[in-house]
């Protein structure tokens, strides 16, 4: 065991300060250290994306990195994703188009794709669909997910 | 799942980076940069380094420099960055087709082209890429830094010949001539999965035939590699298709393929024929 | 009479409604196992070897190591079959004495942390003296095997043989024999959650609380209960959100019992999160099986009968509930599938080998039956010189209610008509044609057909034939309408994605006459609901849904009372709909939530005939249902990557009345998708020593977004008077169509070569393999469009 680290982890806007073992992955401080548990561990080894969050902007593997690499960086997950009672169009899109069923890797494709859609608002379907196949689903066989993001990104667009 | 204990260092310019790891290098330290591959190495503790050394930090090693000659890829710099061709020419435009192929989205947010290197996995596109181009790497340690060519770097799969103090600072390409015609071809069982077999080729076309030619491949061998023999077949003739087969074919015969979960030696043998052909026929305008 | 008030009333049943499962889960506030923290956590030990003996387990004193030696007391896992040559074996919670296969839990270490407790992991001193190992199902039943258990010599543990007295008769006269010797390899359910087990001792209440991730709450009660000698009442289990189970979270994880007996012993919470390489290698498996499959033909493609040589390979252990029995007795009693045929012999073993042990996935067997029969069929075809889709034409069946060769009774189906929809939109002729084209440009296009029956929503009468020591099968539901006209139903099934919550609330809403928001499902919970067998085998629409349609109308029933006496009227003119009791004809009328208030706050008002409350409960315990599909899919082929691309995906299913056709489709598509899996890409793979070398994501390979086609989907709704919401299940259709029909399609599309792929995945490496051997240069006609 190594010493622990005080670091700052900013999800959502909100400071967590806690103490981890450099060796911590980002998702477990997330989820047991800050208690933001809608971040879903699903591989621990970068296959699943169950626990895709953005980093900065950028959507990353939260179990492929340490936390104490987050350190003062700006980290956004599932829970800081609706506007209060408003969802993410992203998030209604999902409810709308039956993009989920079980519901554990819905976070993680929901922070996916925010995340690309931030980075490349003017993304095409196709850049849409091949940045989908980063995560797995089990239950739903892509296919809802895929409408239900290519109907929130033409929404997202046409908002703006 | 979780990885073993080990102490963190976060330098935050190179001398601090190359000090700490020639202190800590004895001790079974290891650079982090991007981590997608070291973290989960780590998660199934397959590798329990005692020391990491983040060089997240170093801005310094941050930039892609463009000189008159070459394009010059720090370590801090990750995979999408070249989602856009970062430089004019063939050369970006290469990079950009490429790195599309290399894992996933979020991965490529945080994996560095350096790092690749670094880890020489012999299904690596910037492996392939650098190989084909005769790319040069820089190592640099408390010693100074020294230049090396990639031939040189990548010993056999997973392993460089960088000494334990030396961190792979930066990746030297040479800008392709204008008139530089490339095609590359992968096939992998899954969005995003290593190659089983992958290609990548590059000629100048002069008066309608093929100048300096390039053909590489990677994921078929321990390390990926251009094929000499292949190269011989192409030089000074015209594009066509029966000379792309002759090529694919000079693959073939030439490969020492390797076998796996996956893929057994002679699936191999045939993939690298297919990927180097398509790889060629790809590079028709 | 019909009374006009009906007419106008809400049908909530049929309508694609928005699931109410679903914000709290795009939020992120779903509450999975893992979410909840804990004083301590355990990390299992497990055998990194496949067979063998232990000599020693030890650990550093600050290790916190718990073995089978601590274990007194405790019973191990013996699931029971009283028919089919059955053999008992027993799987102690931790190995004991000998390791059966690798990733076998050994021992449990217990940490403050995860962390630190796989630290302690890797402290322990764990010897083992190998022994041979038995990998594969022929081998094990070779005669030179070594005895996985010393029970079972020749390690077959549960043997199923039928055999119609005209059978040899009947194929010795055929004009024509077929066999086929198919082969499925081994697969992983891979839920996205992995298991995971929460446990919590009360002291004052000296109750033990499990969450667990489950399938079946209230067996993993009983199991538990049973094995440590509690009383069930001492135990409450609760399966809160679960990340998705296809069969794998049905049985009772061993680590479960241990984290209650932990719980217990330390009178804390005590927490385990499976990892995904344990899950790859310790949970269950499922699929290992060869089947030999030969069938006699009249001149004209007539089958006139089967005959089939099944062997699965059960793994290390015996699963609960269901028995290792799950498998090869589904493939004996289903193997005909949807086909008339009136002779049929069958051998079917389940064997022991030093493998992870073998659960229900998915489809159990008749993705591997189905398989094995539509390859019969098109080879048959074939060589009859018929077209594939004729052949199915002649044996179809199409008389109901027919009685199966193994006395399954099919009830109202449309196994013609769904073929016929699927051949009409994929639309044959085009096809030939194109695919023509593309063989003159060297590209290989190939279709293949896939119809099945899927046995549904069956009850104790089907399960009580297999002879198990415990006999699932009804459900019940309680339904509750509290004073303030809000309905809760609390149902022993135990959804985990199927939407049932939804499903249900449409179900009552019709028959309440209430709004569906109105209404709440509760699951998952002993404390809070009936028990119940849980949520698997494509049951909980029809078995779940009839309860809850019985009690609704009870409910109903007595609201009817309570209106007559409030509006001074004769039942028979009381009409609820949309919320509002109302009498035929007039405008009298008084809202449901009124009603409820009055026979709970006022029910001195009322006479005997009504009484205080409003809350009833029913079960349903049908003899089951057969589903019915046809599946058409269009490959290509890349003949020089070996690749396969699906171009079409063609559903045409049958599944009695959809209550939410999006729910129905949702199931359909992700069936599909793992069918598409099976075909192509996972295959969990061990070396001849048994060790197993599938054990990551980038290992077994689930396919992703870009490798899962879109599907196209039809539906018929044949009304079925064997489930009275004249819904039929729909859970593992999509799974079980998929291999036989897109293997199907691989082997049209390589036809000009002669080749014939009859395992699965078929993967790059094996289409590699088969057109490597084949001695035939390529024709330019696909043998199909010869026929």
């Amino acid at each position: 065991m190594s010493a622990k680290k005080n670091i700052t982890l900013n999800i959502n806007g909100v400071d967590h300060h806690v103490q981890v073992e450099p060796r911590r992955t980002l998702v477990d401080a997330i989820r047991d250290e800050c208690g933001q548990t809608g971040t879903h561990i699903g591989c621990e080894h970068g296959v699943c994306g169950a626990c895709t969050i953005m980093l900065d902007g950028k959507p990353v593997r939260s179990c492929l990195m340490f936390a104490v690499q987050a350190d003062g960086a700006r980290l956004r997950t599932v829970e800081g994703l609706a506007d209060g009672d408003r969802l993410h169009p992203l998030q209604q899109s999902f409810i709308d188009h039956h993009g989920l069923q079980c519901g554990f890797c819905t976070p993680g494709f929901l922070m996916l794709t925010a995340g690309v859609l931030e980075q490349e608002p003017d993304i095409s379907d196709e850049g849409l669909i091949d940045a989908l196949s980063s995560n797995l689903c089990r239950c739903t066989g892509y296919q809802n997910i895929i409408k239900a993001v290519l109907a929130a990104a033409a929404d997202m667009r046409a908002a703006r | 799942m979780k990885p073993a204990s080990f102490e963190y260092h976060r330098p935050t310019t190179l001398e601090e980076a190359v000090k700490a790891l020639a202190e800590y290098a004895p001790q079974d330290g290891r650079i982090l940069s991007g981590g997608q591959s070291l973290v989960p190495t780590m998660a199934l503790r397959m590798a329990k380094p005692a020391h990491l050394i983040d060089i997240n930090g170093v801005r310094e090693l941050a930039d892609i420099k463009v000189t008159e000659d070459a394009l010059i890829i720090g370590a801090g710099v990750r995979h999408a960055a070249f989602h856009k061709p970062v430089v004019d020419g063939a050369l970006g435009q290469l990079l950009s087709f490429v790195v599309r192929h290399i894992a996933h989205y979020p991965i490529r947010q945080r994996g560095t082209f350096c790092g690749s290197l670094a880890h020489a996995d012999p299904s690596s596109e910037w492996c392939l890429v650098s190989a084909t181009l005769d790319a040069e790497i820089t190592a640099t340690s408390v010693r100074g830094a020294r230049s090396i060519a990639v031939t040189e770097l990548i010993e056999w799969a997973m392993s460089t010949t960088l000494a334990e103090d030396e961190i792979l600072t930066s990746v030297r390409l040479p800008l392709l001539p204008e008139n530089t015609r490339f095609g590359f071809y992968e096939f992998s069982r899954r969005a995003g999965d290593y190659a089983l077999a992958m290609s990548l080729v590059t000629y100048e076309l002069a008066d309608g035939v093929i100048a300096a030619p390039r053909v590489g491949i990677g994921g078929v061998e321990g390390v990926p590699r251009r094929i000499a023999e292949a190269e011989e077949v192409l030089l000074g003739q015209k594009p066509s298709p029966d000379l792309f087969r002759a090529a694919a074919e000079a693959v073939a015969n030439a490969a020492d393929p390797m076998s796996d979960l996956q893929a057994s030696a002679n699936y191999r043998r045939d993939l690298a024929r297919t990927v180097v052909r398509r790889a060629l026929e790809r590079s028709l305008p | 009479m019909k009374p006009p008030v009906r007419e106008t009333a809400t049908n909530w049943v049929g309508r694609s409604l928005r699931r109410f499962e679903d914000p709290s889960l795009v939020r992120g506030d779903g509450r999975f196992t893992a979410d909840v923290p804990a004083a301590l956590y355990v990390r299992f030990v497990r055998s990194p070897v496949a067979s063998g003996k232990i000599v020693k387990i030890a650990a550093p004193d600050h290790v916190r190591l718990v073995t089978a030696a601590d274990l007194s007391g405790v019973k191990p896992i013996q699931p029971m079959l009283h028919k089919f040559n059955y053999v008992p074996v027993m799987q102690p919670v931790l190995a004991d004495g000998v390791v059966r296969f690798v990733g076998e839990a050994v021992a449990a270490v217990i940490c403050q942390n995860e962390d630190e407790a796989e630290d302690h992991c890797d402290l322990v001193d764990l010897q083992i003296e190998d022994t041979a190992p038995v990998v594969d199902a022929r081998m094990a039943v070779g005669g030179a095997a070594a005895a996985v258990h010393a029970e079972a010599p020749n390690n077959v543990i549960v043997e199923g043989r039928v055999k119609t007295p005209e059978c040899d008769a009947v194929f010795a006269t055929a004009a024509r024999v077929e066999t086929v010797e198919v082969r499925s390899h081994r697969q992983n359910a891979l839920p996205m959650e992995t298991r995971g087990a929460h446990a919590v001792y009360d002291p004052v209440t000296r109750r033990t609380t499990l969450i667990c991730s489950t399938q079946m709450p209230h067996l993993m009660r009983t199991a538990i209960a049973d094995l440590l000698g509690m009383r069930e009442a001492d135990l409450r289990v609760i399966a809160p959100d679960v990340g998705g189970g296809f069969g794998q979270k049905m049985s009772l994880a061993p680590e479960y019992v241990l984290l209650v007996w932990l719980a217990r012993k330390y009178r804390t919470s005590v927490a385990w999160k499976e990892d995904r390489r344990e899950n790859l290698m310790s949970s269950f498996h499922s699929r290992d099986q060869y089947i030999t499959l030969s069938g006699a033909f009249d001149a004209k493609g007539k089958l006139l009968g089967l005959s089939a040589d099944i062997l699965a390979n059960i793994g290390a252990y015996s699963c609960f509930p269901t028995t290792c029995g799950v498998e090869p007795l589904m493939a004996l009693a289903e193997l005909p599938g949807p086909y008339d045929v009136r002779d049929y012999a069958c051998v079917s073993r389940g064997v022991v080998t030093n493998t992870c042990p073998m659960a229900p996935y998915r489809g159990v067997s008749r993705p591997v039956i189905t398989f094995a029969l539509e390859r019969l069929m098109d080879k048959a075809a074939r060589h009859l010189g018929m077209d594939a889709i004729d052949i199915r034409r002649r044996n179809l069946v199409r008389a109901f209610p027919y009685t199966s060769v193994m006395g399954l009774v099919f009830d109202e189906a449309s196994y013609a008509e769904t073929m016929e929809m699927a051949v009409d939109a994929i639309d044959i002729p085009a096809f030939r044609r194109r695919q023509q084209q593309a063989l003159a440009e060297g590209r290989y296009l190939g279709i293949g057909f896939a119809a099945f029956s899927e046995r549904t929503g069956y009850g104790t009468p089907a399960f009580a034939a297999r002879g198990m020591g415990i006999t699932p099968g009804w459900e019940t539901v309680e339904i509750a309408m509290d004073p303030s006209g809000y309905v809760e139903a609390r149902i022993g099934a135990s959804p985990h994605g199927q939407g049932l919550d939804t499903a249900l609330a449409q179900i009552m809403a019709d028959e309440l006459g209430v709004t569906p928001d109105k209404v709440r499902v509760v699951h998952g919970d002993t404390d809070r609901t009936p028990y119940g067998w849980g949520t698997f085998a494509s049951r909980s629409a029809v078995i779940c849904g009839g309860a809850t349609l019985l009690a609704s109308r009870k409910v109903k029933e007595k609201l009817v009372r309570i209106a007559s006496h409030m509006l001074e009227a004769s039942a028979a003119d009381i009409f609820i709909a949309d919320g509002v009791a109302k009498v035929a004809g007039t405008d009298r009328a008084l809202p449901v939530e009124a009603l409820a208030r009055e026979v709970y706050h006022h029910s001195h008002k009322f006479g005997a005939d009504v009484g205080p409350g409003l809350s009833d409960s029913a079960s349903y315990d049908p003899a089951g249902t057969f589903s019915n599909a046809c599946h058409a899919v269009i490959v290509e082929v890349d003949i020089e990557t070996c690749g396969v691309s699906i171009e079409r995906y063609i559903v045409a299913e049958d599944a009695g009345r959809l209550i939410n056709p999006m729910i129905a489709d949702g199931q359909i598509c992700g069936g599909v998708a793992q069918g598409v899996a099976n075909a192509l890409y996972e295959q969990i793979v061990y070396d001849e020593t048994g060790n197993i070398l599938t054990t990551t994501l980038a290992d077994y390979m689930p396919p992703t977004a870009h490798e899962i086609p879109a599907i196209e989907i039809m539906h018929l709704e044949t009304m079925s008077s064997a489930t009275i919401t004249k819904a039929k299940g729909l859970g593992e259709g999509g799974s079980i169509g998929a291999p036989a029909a897109i293997v199907n399609a691989i082997n049209d599309a390589l036809s000009p070569f002669g080749v014939s792929l009859d395992e699965f995945p078929v993967t790059p490496e094996r289409i590699h393999t088969a057109l490597n051997a084949a001695s035939k240069v390529p024709s330019m006609t696909p043998e199909g469009a010869r026929a």
